[in-house]
């Protein structure tokens, strides 16, 4: 097996289904390990990204690696596990049943995949359940048997296709856990996504796609670092005193108790404090707030959401 | 390997989904009639001749024999199809396929297996059946057919015809689609077989050619109805067949070359149908 930096990697992946171009040109990779968030509109061409990775789908043009390897070659799908959206699965086997016909695609030997199955029904909570129908569980249900079922073949790279949506808060918290799990153990995660409070949780690097195209790819970190908004609530302002600030701040509006402005890092968040205090306001609160990725994705991919 | 873990779903998802059962239980309703009223003919056949009764039963036994096979044949061929018809396209439909896809499974692996599954589904069931009426009759009279597994091998070589054309089908249309495509070729099938039959009485010989040539052409496009006409002669008995027609016997029968070309033209759809599937976008 090819050592590749990479998990995946993506060179002009495009898929034209008729004349509808559902996917013109993704070029992306993700290291080993890295939880990489795949954030776009609805119909931005996410699914079939990730059907392409997956061999589902045939790429019309371009070319893929997953740890080095062509989509095309099967046996790299032995270190990939994949949880696919509106997780529909053969609904008539039992949770147990379900996730033992996964390990034997795996060819997981039979001792290990019994383990295994144990594991991952307690993992995910559903050992009470595993003799139930998958007919009989409910979505969240379906969802966490779907992802133990990702998880089976202890894999080295995680594609989930919106892993959340559906699930309730535990489940949410659940998914959340196992993500991070995943990550320290040195497990590539890819996580397509429109729940962008998640991916802002759990990723390290998120690419933005639209029309079909990548058109940013950023660190999370560098994102949401970088120009912030200040907000104050505090007693004994006056029009000088908020005058003062325009020194480090930009945007200051003032209403009351309240107070807001931009500063284009935190640097100069002590020095505000004591200036302040030091002008006679009794400051109660002052919260720097990062840009959220929910306004980043409008910024990028703007309000017609790609349509 | 993983052709077998395919093959072993889809033999439990038809017992699961209890398909296989009410087959069976249907099979055991028509074996259980067959069986009385194969009792009271051969009663009734027993009493009415003298001496040649012995040549009597024979040929009564042979005709009802002939009568419950086709039967068989044609339930046979309905449970093939009506069990394999949305395996594929269902399967697509629904998403279900794309977790297995997305293991390490070469894609004809899922095909072969599937049709592995249903191959030895309907194996059981043709022997249950099939068996079942040879084996009443050979219970109540003594009687056996001729050639009776060169028949059952005709038999099953019609059914997973139909198997595999309803999974190339299955691997390119919906399910409705494929249903309609299956049903229709065996439809096509059987009326080019009576044209040709109907055809042979014909006095006029360019009449008599054009029907000929109907059945030929249709039995290359779908050669059940060929296969159930050489399977009924391997059955019928050396007077039945100086008789001629009777719906579930023919006067002329398929050649060994139609019977190759059957087994060719199993291959090929096979073929097609991995390789459709193949080609699939899931």
């Amino acid at each position: 097996m090819s050592q590749s930096a990479f998990a995946i990697e993506t060179r002009n992946l495009r898929k034209v289904f008729g004349d509808k171009v559902a996917v013109s040109n993704l070029t992306l990779s993700v290291e080993r390990g890295e939880v990489f968030g795949f954030l776009g509109p609805n119909g931005a061409g996410k699914t079939t990204s990730v059907k392409m990775l997956l061999n589902l789908v045939f790429p019309s043009g371009g070319e893929g690696y997953l740890f080095g390897q062509p989509l095309n070659d099967p046996a790299v799908r032995s270190r990939v596990g994949f949880l696919p959206e509106h997780f529909r699965f053969h609904d008539w086997l039992r949770g147990d049943e379900f996730l033992q016909l996964h390990a034997d695609l795996y060819r997981l030997p039979s001792q290990q995949a019994r383990r295994r199955i144990g594991e991952l029904l307690e993992l995910v909570g559903l050992t009470p359940h595993a003799s139930k129908k998958l007919r009989e569980y409910s979505k969240g249900m379906l969802q966490r048997i779907g992802l133990a079922q990702a998880l089976l073949n202890q894999p080295d790279l995680v594609i989930l296709d919106e892993p959340t949506s559906g699930l309730d808060p535990v489940g949410r918290r659940l998914v959340r856990d196992i993500i991070r799990d995943l990550s320290q153990r040195g497990v590539a995660v890819f996580i397509n996504s429109h729940l962008l409070s998640e991916v802002e949780i759990t990723c390290d690097r998120v690419a933005f796609i639209k029309h079909g195209e990548v058109i940013r790819v950023s660190r999370l970190q560098s994102l949401v670092e970088g120009e912030l908004t200040v907000q104050v609530r505090a007693r004994n302002l006056n029009p000088a005193m908020v005058e003062g600030l325009s020194r480090w701040g930009k945007n200051i509006r003032a209403d009351g108790e309240h107070l807001s402005f931009t500063l284009p890092g935190e640097a100069d968040l002590p020095e505000i404090n004591r200036y302040l205090v030091s002008q006679g306001a009794d400051v109660y609160a002052l919260r720097p707030e990062h840009i959220s990725l929910e306004d980043l994705f409008i910024q990028i991919v703007g309000t017609d959401g790609g349509l | 390997m993983n052709s077998i873990t395919i093959a072993k779903l889809t033999f439990r998802e038809a017992s699961r989904r209890k398909i296989l059962l009410a087959a069976l239980l249907l099979g055991a309703l028509f074996l259980t009639i067959y069986g009385l009223g194969y009792h009271f003919i051969i009663r009734d056949t027993t009493e009415s001749f003298g001496e040649d009764r012995k040549f009597m039963i024979n040929q009564v036994s042979n005709f009802l024999l002939m009568a419950g096979m086709y039967v068989v044949n044609m339930l046979t061929a309905m449970m093939t199809v009506l069990t394999s018809v949305d395996t594929l396209s269902g399967e697509i439909q629904s998403g279900a396929i794309q977790t297995v896809v997305a293991k390490p499974v070469r894609r004809w692996e899922i095909v072969a297996g599937k049709w592995l599954g249903f191959a030895a589904m309907l194996t059981l069931y043709l022997l249950l059946m099939g068996g079942g009426v040879m084996a009443i009759v050979y219970l109540r009279s003594g009687y056996t057919a001729p050639h009776p597994l060169q028949a059952l091998s005709l038999m099953w070589l019609n059914a997973v015809i139909l198997l595999s054309i309803s999974l190339l089908g299955g691997a390119s249309l919906s399910t409705l689609a494929n249903g309609v495509l299956v049903f229709g070729l065996f439809g096509v099938a059987f009326i080019g077989g009576w044209i040709e039959q109907i055809g042979a009485f014909m006095p006029d010989p360019a009449t008599n050619q054009t029907a000929m040539n109907i059945g030929v052409i249709t039995s290359l496009i779908m050669p059940s109805e060929a296969l159930w006409k050489r399977a009924a002669f391997e059955l019928q008995s050396p007077l039945l067949t100086m008789m001629g027609d009777t719906p579930f016997t023919a006067r002329y029968y398929p050649s060994d070359a139609m019977m190759i070309y059957s087994v060719i033209y199993l291959l090929v759809v096979f073929a097609l149908s991995i390789q459709r599937f193949n080609q699939r976008d899931l």
